[in-house]
């Protein structure tokens, strides 16, 4: 499966996530979620095994709740078509603060290769910007993923949407802890939020 | 959705006012809604409020999810739909076995009670099971005078028990939308 030209999943996600200061992470079902555990563990990581098509709506919710913060989503191309309603939903609420970037191998890696819309008919920054992100853009080149991850910590001209062609190879996995409760109560320890 | 009754005595409700009293008691900041003929009277409150966010959806999973970035985020929501979006929701609701995060949803029964739409009877029968069968647990509000007791205590288990919690609003409450005699 692999085309030349295309960017390597694991090096899209460890720039983005190189000068992350102090953002919140959180990875879409599948792939995307291995991708940030490869890039180093971190206490603002919030890695999703389940509830498919909810990445996006998740991050809005932690950006109303922080609007200081940049909230950052990264998933995959399957991920976000379930969830495409969402950006009709964060696209009216307008957090400045929220990023979406969607990992686009134009399949479903982790179920055999079955081609997804984006492969033939589906733009999904077309969509983006229809439903009222001024800043959706393309991004094929590793210099276009750092100056979105720069463009994250601004937090004033959100929510942005990013779609990057990236190499559909299946890499090992490297798994995260699969406890959501874990998970929750450490991001919400690092925020300064106390457990019940 | 369906369209929204213009009698006197739904505008005169006091329970839709009884409820924003709690959630603004309980602290709740965001609220996620599909609009329901039945909630349009707390959506007006909510959107109206300097302290709450009313979030229109496009489909009721959405909320369940917000809701858990909510609350990682130090914030209170609740969800607002109508029976039928409950099936909407299943596999999302996952997320509250998953997190044990305070999930509160008020939801509005249409299926029931008075029912002339047979389209809306198969989701609004199977409501409470399905909720159960997720996890949820079920309070129900069939007159005006206990609505405030049953959505207080729904609130206080959800947020202060962390238990996942549905308030069945009755359309014996609401009153029955009829358009055929």
């Amino acid at each position: 499966m692999s085309k030349a030209n295309l960017l390597d999943r694991r090096e899209v996600v460890a720039t983005l996530l190189a000068h992350r200061k102090d953002a919140v992470a959180i990875g879409g079902l599948g792939a995307s979620t291995n991708d940030m555990a490869a890039a180093g563990d971190h206490a603002r990581n919030f890695y999703l095994w389940g509830g498919m098509g909810g990445a996006a709506m998740i991050g809005l919710g932690l950006a109303l709740a922080q609007p200081k913060l940049p909230v950052v989503v990264i998933t995959g191309d399957g991920e976000m078509l379930m969830g495409m309603g969402s950006l009709a939903t964060i696209g009216l609420q307008k957090p400045a603060n929220l990023s979406i970037i969607v990992l686009d191998n134009e399949c479903y890696g982790e179920t055999g290769g079955q081609t997804s819309h984006t492969s033939a008919t589906t733009n999904l920054v077309g969509i983006a910007k229809a439903c009222g992100f001024a800043d959706a853009r393309d991004v094929s080149t590793l210099a276009e993923v750092e100056a979105f991850a720069n463009a994250v910590q601004d937090l004033s001209a959100g929510p942005r949407f990013a779609n990057v062609k990236i190499d559909a190879a299946s890499l090992e996995r490297i798994l995260p802890t699969r406890d959501g409760m874990y998970i929750l109560t450490r991001l919400r320890g690092s925020l300064g939020l106390n457990p019940m | 959705m369906h369209a929204r009754a213009d009698t006197a005595a739904e505008q005169a409700a006091s329970w839709p006012d009884e409820i924003f009293a709690v959630l603004e008691r309980f602290d709740v900041r965001q609220v996620p809604y599909v609009p329901d003929a039945g909630h349009s009277q707390l959506i007006e409150r909510v959107l109206a409020s300097g302290t709450m966010r009313g979030i229109p959806l496009t489909t009721e999973e959405e909320g369940v999810a917000l809701l858990v970035g909510a609350f990682a985020g130090g914030q209170r929501g609740v969800l607002l739909m109508q029976s039928s979006g409950v099936g909407n929701c299943i596999n999302m609701l996952s997320l509250t076995q998953v997190f044990r995060f305070p999930f509160l949803t008020l939801v509005t029964m249409r299926g029931e009670w008075g029912e002339f739409n047979p389209w809306q009877v198969p989701m609004g029968a199977t409501t409470q099971a399905a909720f159960e069968l997720c996890g949820i647990r079920v309070l129900r509000a069939s007159h005006a005078q206990e609505v405030r007791d049953v959505v207080e205590a729904a609130a206080a288990q959800a947020y202060n028990a962390l238990t996942p919690t549905a308030v069945l609003l009755s359309q014996r409450l609401i009153g029955a939308k009829v358009f055929v005699k």
